[in-house]
């Protein structure tokens, strides 16, 4: 069992106080990733998906919850060089060359890739002997992902790797990093570009305020935000008719309203109203990412959940 | 021998930042010629019994070993400044391991001020037998722990930006009670001076040249500081990474 054992985050739980209250930052979080697996973390900013991160490696105390990672604790895998991470914020240290800093860090681990072979894959070879406080912004990203990689280590962790990336370092970025999934490393990235998710996970965990809110195949999830929404008033609603309305994948009751997620919100609209005449205060939902998810969880006050609590 | 391999890469960094290097060891020297060399025929200085060159000879090394332990410190709070530290705690370099590195380097620091001081002492006409100069270096250096344990307390609880003025803060006023700067005569303040490490770091130094040492007072007063710091920058660590 521990020999197959993937990542296993069981109901971890994390409040920050912040001058404004308490914030719930990840709430009751169960994910479980296979080895192997390169699993996209997509949301919002604010989803809780680097607080997950930082519970997942040890670095934060969760207030509730286990994480596990290949059946050890992340103390115990970081340890035993199991992991490697590219966080999401970080510079380098000052007064080593870049090829000397991968190879400090590939001293660390017990089974290191070879530093040249590490410089060459990321396109950093031309700055092996220059300073690292010389570096553009660019360059430190690339070499931040030299450092992550030159661990070989079982699980590479990547929180918003190609935010400092311009076009050109993004492309050669995930170019490599396929290469890498090849090799059969679990591979964990979060983002908020579900283009990146769609294009390069096996399988995208979406999260919001804290939760997950949807867990499967990119397309699966592409289907689910990549979408429109229509939001209508129509008292006594029929939400198992509505979701079998074409363009239409799914309905839900937000109070008087319903909540139409669509693939085509131009069809939808047109059947919606052939069906039930009575709909109105009509609002058709924008495609971004940010609008999708709160469409998807609901208003706070909304929820369920807490309303029962 | 990951371990090793770290410290030398911390060693090289370190000792590649000209403007560090310059200054710790610079402005003590500097300052040494600058208060020493217009009183060298100062032959018993402010009735402390040894001469001006002694005198600021081992009060120097002690500012500048203390300065140069401290310093660690403030490597400490550029890592976490930088969000270093959390990339480092996820490699298997266990927090003993970083500390050595760090603690080693500080040593190293001090070793070469105290060499560098005692070249310049022995420009100024100081002469001392091989063994005291051995027995004062050791003393020295274990004079240092509580400012070790001090530099890793501040490395955790200040950030990069004010790491510099609590540093130069601290060594200013331990410096000037611990008798670095001028004798300390009797009464209130030679009390005050002895229940300070610093004062026991410059007496150290003394050792040299015929000082009596620590006895009681001196080790139960850097014993208890060292145990003290020791125990707030565990502390201070301990909330900076959350670890139980």
């Amino acid at each position: 069992m521990a020999a197959t054992a993937g990542i296993e985050l069981e109901g971890l739980a994390k409040t920050f106080r912040t001058p404004q209250g308490l914030v719930e930052a990840v709430r009751d979080l169960d994910v479980s990733i296979g080895r192997g697996e390169t699993v996209a973390l997509l949301g919002p900013n604010g989803a809780g998906k680097s607080t997950t991160i930082d519970m997942m490696l040890g670095l934060l105390r969760p207030d509730r919850g286990s994480a596990s990672l290949f059946g050890r604790s992340p103390d115990e895998a970081v340890a035993a060089g199991a992991v490697s991470a590219m966080l999401q914020t970080g510079s380098l240290i000052r007064d080593l060359t870049v090829r000397e800093l991968v190879a400090m860090v590939a001293s660390l681990y017990p089974d290191p890739l070879a530093v040249d072979e590490v410089l060459e894959l990321t396109g950093t070879a031309r700055l092996a002997s220059q300073r690292t406080q010389k570096l553009s912004g660019g360059e430190t990203q690339r070499v931040r992902f030299a450092i992550a990689l030159v661990a070989d280590a079982e699980l590479l962790v990547l929180d918003e790797p190609t935010v400092a990336m311009d076009v050109e370092g993004r492309r050669a970025f995930w170019t490599t990093m396929r290469e890498v999934a090849a090799g059969g490393k679990t591979i964990l990235f979060a983002t908020h570009y579900l283009e990146e998710a769609d294009a390069y996970a096996d399988r995208v965990v979406l999260m919001a305020r804290g939760r997950v809110v949807a867990d499967g195949p990119p397309n699966q999830i592409k289907a689910m935000v990549g979408t429109r929404t229509i939001r209508a008033t129509i008292p006594a609603a029929d939400l198992d008719a509505l979701a079998q309305l074409p363009g239409v994948t799914s309905a839900e009751r937000r109070g008087e309203a319903v909540m139409l997620a669509c693939t085509d919100s131009d069809t939808a609209i047109r059947a919606l109203l052939a069906a039930q005449p009575s709909a109105h205060d009509i609002e058709i939902g924008g495609a971004g990412l940010e609008e999708a998810f709160v469409q998807l969880t609901g208003d706070e006050t909304r929820d369920p959940e807490e309303a029962a609590a | 021998m990951n371990v090793l391999a770290y410290t030398r890469y911390e060693l090289t960094r370190t000792f590649r930042n000209r403007r560090f290097f310059v200054f710790s060891l610079g402005f003590p020297l500097v300052l040494y010629y600058a208060i020493a060399g217009p009183n060298r025929n100062v032959h018993d200085l402010g009735g402390s019994g040894v001469s001006a060159p002694v005198y600021f000879m081992v009060g120097l090394a002690a500012f500048g070993t203390m300065n140069a332990v401290l310093s660690a410190g403030a490597r400490i709070a550029a890592e976490r400044t930088a969000g270093w530290n959390r990339q480092l705690r996820l490699t298997p370099l266990s927090p003993r391991a970083y500390f050595r590195a760090k603690v080693a380097t500080g040593y190293l620091m001090a070793l070469v001020t105290i060499l560098v001081l005692y070249v310049a002492g022995a420009t100024l006409g100081v002469s001392i037998p091989p063994g005291r100069w051995l027995d004062m270096t050791w003393m020295i250096l274990l004079g240092l722990v509580p400012f070790v344990a001090m530099g890793i307390l501040y490395g955790h609880l200040l950030t990069a930006d004010s790491i510099g003025p609590a540093m130069g803060g601290t060594t200013a006023v331990f410096a000037l009670l611990g008798g670095v700067w001028f004798p300390i005569g009797d009464g209130t303040l030679h009390y005050l001076a002895e229940a300070l490490p610093s004062y026991w770091l410059v007496q150290a130094g003394r050792i040299g040249v015929g000082g009596s040492g620590w006895g009681t007072t001196g080790w139960a007063v850097v014993v208890a500081w060292a145990l003290v710091l020791t125990a707030a920058a565990r502390w201070a660590y301990r909330r900076d990474t959350g670890r139980v």
